[in-house]
């Protein structure tokens, strides 16, 4: 995309076509020419120009600052819109590079493909330069220079400044030029510096292109196209009506079951919209899916109009087919899950746990959570005798009355409330664990407290008197009873 | 409530109680536990509440429980006195609850094969309720809401209990510091904690828990006050303190 810069400012400001303008970035001598129009490029302004140079030339051109972070978001953008042409897209500098090897033939042929790709990137006003090739290093330099590969020049290479030069310096201006020549002796040539020998073997397809990788098991996903953009919000639910049982029928084939999917709905203006769900077993069956993906698919903005949906399923694992039971009662596992599924989806899978044992005497790290999703089966905590049902998820500061400072309490006032002790158990000494808290770490003693009327508390008193790790003991209020 | 009353109440409570026991249930007695009969033993002779039984709904369904005060858990031990925890149970508890009276620890549970879901407000804990009640695999389902959220009218109540209903998992809809105004639930319970049975080996220790326990509406079963212990599996009468008198001979003393 030689003209990204330029054609995304044209699109954003309503300045006239002939208005001579530059867009201009700072560099180690003033400002430097990033990119220009059409009008100022007839008046001699030209890219990596310096400002004074152009404006020497004409004193009429406008200078703008450019917005490189912003140009590079917008390929990082059009990089995954264009996961419509093929599954593996990479941003590669300025441009895009597209492995679509097998993918041609869906768009009618190279050419086709190439026309497709042309039409849409117009539509959006920008202009774009195409190569197909064999090599991802020839692709590059023929969307930038014309010509046969040994009538390119040296720059085609890909090599630093430094090193072009040099090569045109002795002369050896083409490609071509270079590939007449001994390979040991280009070797010995340019030993230290960015290595010939290697561009002209990634060019020529002699050497692997290192850094394109190829997923060797690609996600199922299942593509729908339409004919004509739909900003309908209910788009995206009727195109989840095709998209599952296309995707269902992938995963049947390769006996996977899905734990999470994206739906993503490819806008005409080049931005994507996705929103994906989990769920905590695998699952291939169509209703389920449809049922998680419904709310999440009308919530998809259409924006100026969807014209292409994904359905990928991001994470699978393999699920046979299966018969839960023959002749006994269904275990209700898969019930479970699904209803884990469903409740994570709406309220968030932080908001639904399970509970989870940790090796420790402390009672609120002894049972921690975690989210439903991650887990099906419960674990089975070991029980300490006189537990509350009920925690307070941080202990709440009371004052307590007491006969002897190491004695039982006698009297609290928790939440402006007043409660007397009437039958009080304990202490149960809980120790600080001193390879984890700090050395400053008190111990607890927990006390079962039932007050007049019956209620029954868990408070402790954390310290002692003397301990040398503070002052007076401090009391709090920690759980309730049943 | 009086003194007064509460006796009065437990007398129509045990008027229920008089019939003499069938040998079955006095075999159901023999299984009581040690501290209970340690209990009985102090008490003099057995006392014939046998066949006792707290109301019950005939088939699973919505009952609502509210708690005496925000600051009164007892209402979870009456309740998970009847819950089954055969299969796994959902637990929902909106953000009010678990500030004001704390989160849910599994090791004070009977169970810990739960699922538990931090619902933002009322409207997504009866969703979140109305999902699990259609969820037959579950043993029962648990919400507590906190105050009288007006996502919470009788509409929303008769829903979940035209749910349960349909696929036989009951639900407890625990309310916190609410008022109890129109509802769709078939059993209205108010608990609140009473002053322990005393402890068989420590006196000063807290011993076995007692509820006052008010049925105030019910389908298929009359109003009543009790005053309850859970212990061997099942509800036994407690005389509450002070009615001794009244109670003598009828039921567990302690």
């Amino acid at each position: 995309m030689p003209q990204l810069a330029i054609e995304r400012w044209a699109q954003a400001s309503d300045s006239p076509p002939e208005a001579p303008i530059v867009l201009t970035v700072e560099g180690t001598h003033g400002p430097i020419i990033h990119a220009v129009t059409a009008a100022a490029a007839t008046r001699g302004a030209r890219p990596g120009a310096r400002l004074t140079d152009a404006r020497a030339l004409d004193p009429a051109l406008v200078a703008l600052p450019a917005d490189p972070a912003g140009d590079a978001a917008l390929v990082e953008r059009l990089a995954l819109w264009a996961g419509r042409w093929s599954p593996l897209v990479e941003v590669d500098g300025d441009g895009l590079r597209l492995d679509v090897s097998g993918v041609a033939h869906l768009f009618g042929g190279k050419d086709g493909l190439v026309a497709d790709i042309r039409a849409r990137f117009a539509r959006m006003g920008l202009t774009a330069r195409i190569a197909i090739a064999p090599t991802a290093a020839a692709a590059w330099a023929l969307a930038r220079y014309k010509g046969d590969i040994p009538a390119l020049p040296v720059a085609a290479l890909r090599l630093d400044g430094d090193t072009t030069r040099t090569l045109e310096r002795l002369g050896l201006k083409t490609v071509g030029a270079l590939m007449n020549l001994p390979r040991l002796a280009l070797a010995r040539r340019f030993r230290g510096a960015d290595n010939v020998v290697d561009a002209l073997d990634r060019m020529l397809g002699r050497k692997d292109e290192p850094l394109t990788a190829v997923p060797s098991d690609p996600p199922p996903c299942a593509a729908l196209r339409l004919e004509e953009p739909a900003t309908h919000p209910e788009a995206a639910a009727q195109a989840l009506e095709r998209l599952i049982p296309k995707l269902v029928r992938q995963l049947e084939h390769r006996h996977l079951g899905a734990r999470r999917l994206s739906l993503t709905g490819f806008r005409v203006d080049g931005s994507v919209a996705q929103s994906s769900v989990a769920t905590a077993i695998p699952s291939r069956e169509p209703k389920h899916l449809a049922r998680l993906l419904a709310d999440k698919a009308a919530a998809l903005d259409p924006g100026f109009g969807f014209d292409a949906f994904a359905l990928t399923a991001e994470w699978t694992e393999s699920l046979g087919a299966a018969q839960e039971s023959l002749v006994e009662e269904p275990s209700g596992e898969r019930d479970i899950a699904r209803l884990v599924d469903r409740l994570s989806v709406k309220l968030g899978p932080s908001h639904v746990l399970r509970p989870q044992a940790f090796e420790s005497h402390l009672p609120e790290r002894a049972s921690g959570w975690v989210a439903a999703l991650t887990t099906t089966k419960a674990t089975e905590l070991p029980s300490p005798p006189q537990r509350p049902p009920r925690l307070l998820d941080r202990p709440e500061a009371i004052d307590v009355i007491y006969a002897t400072p190491e004695g039982v309490p006698r009297r609290f006032v928790w939440r402006r409330a007043v409660h007397d002790i009437a039958r009080v158990d304990g202490p149960e000494r809980i120790a600080p664990e001193w390879w984890r808290s700090p050395s400053s770490a008190r111990l607890r003693d927990y006390y079962r407290v039932e007050d007049g009327d019956g209620r029954r508390y868990w408070i402790y008193r954390e310290g002692l008197i003397g301990d040398g790790r503070g002052g007076l003991p401090n009391w709090f209020m920690h759980g309730l009873f049943g | 409530m009086s003194r007064v009353a509460r006796g009065l109440s437990l007398v129509a409570g045990g008027a229920v109680s008089a019939r003499p026991s069938t040998p079955a249930e006095a075999g159901a007695q023999t299984r009581v536990s040690a501290p209970l009969l340690a209990l009985r033993a102090r008490a003099g002779p057995l006392p014939s509440q046998g066949n006792w039984e707290l109301p019950r709904p005939e088939r699973p369904t919505l009952c609502e429980l509210f708690a005496a005060h925000p600051r009164d858990g007892g209402w979870a031990g009456f309740l998970l006195a009847q819950v089954a925890t055969a299969k796994p149970l959902l637990w929902v508890q909106d953000r009010m609850a678990i500030l004001e009276s704390g989160r849910i620890h599994p090791p004070g549970l009977p169970s810990q094969n739960l699922i538990h879901v931090t619902a933002r407000d009322a409207k997504d804990a009866l969703w979140a309720m109305e999902e699990g009640v259609r969820c037959a695999a579950l043993s029962a389902v648990i919400g507590e809401l906190w105050g009288d959220p007006r996502a919470l009218d009788f509409t929303a109540t008769r829903r979940l209990a035209v749910a349960c209903e349909r696929s036989g998992v009951p639900c407890w809809l625990v309310r916190l510091g609410g008022i109890a105004n129109l509802s769709g639930a078939r059993m209205r319970w108010r608990i609140a904690s009473a002053p322990s049975l005393i402890h068989p080996l420590d006196g000063r220790s807290p011993g076995v828990p007692v509820w006052d326990a008010e049925l105030f509406r019910a389908r298929g079963a009359p109003p009543g006050r009790w005053s309850v212990a859970h212990e061997a599996d099942r509800f036994h009468l407690v005389a509450a303190a002070g009615d001794r008198a009244l109670g003598a001979g009828e039921r567990l003393t302690a």
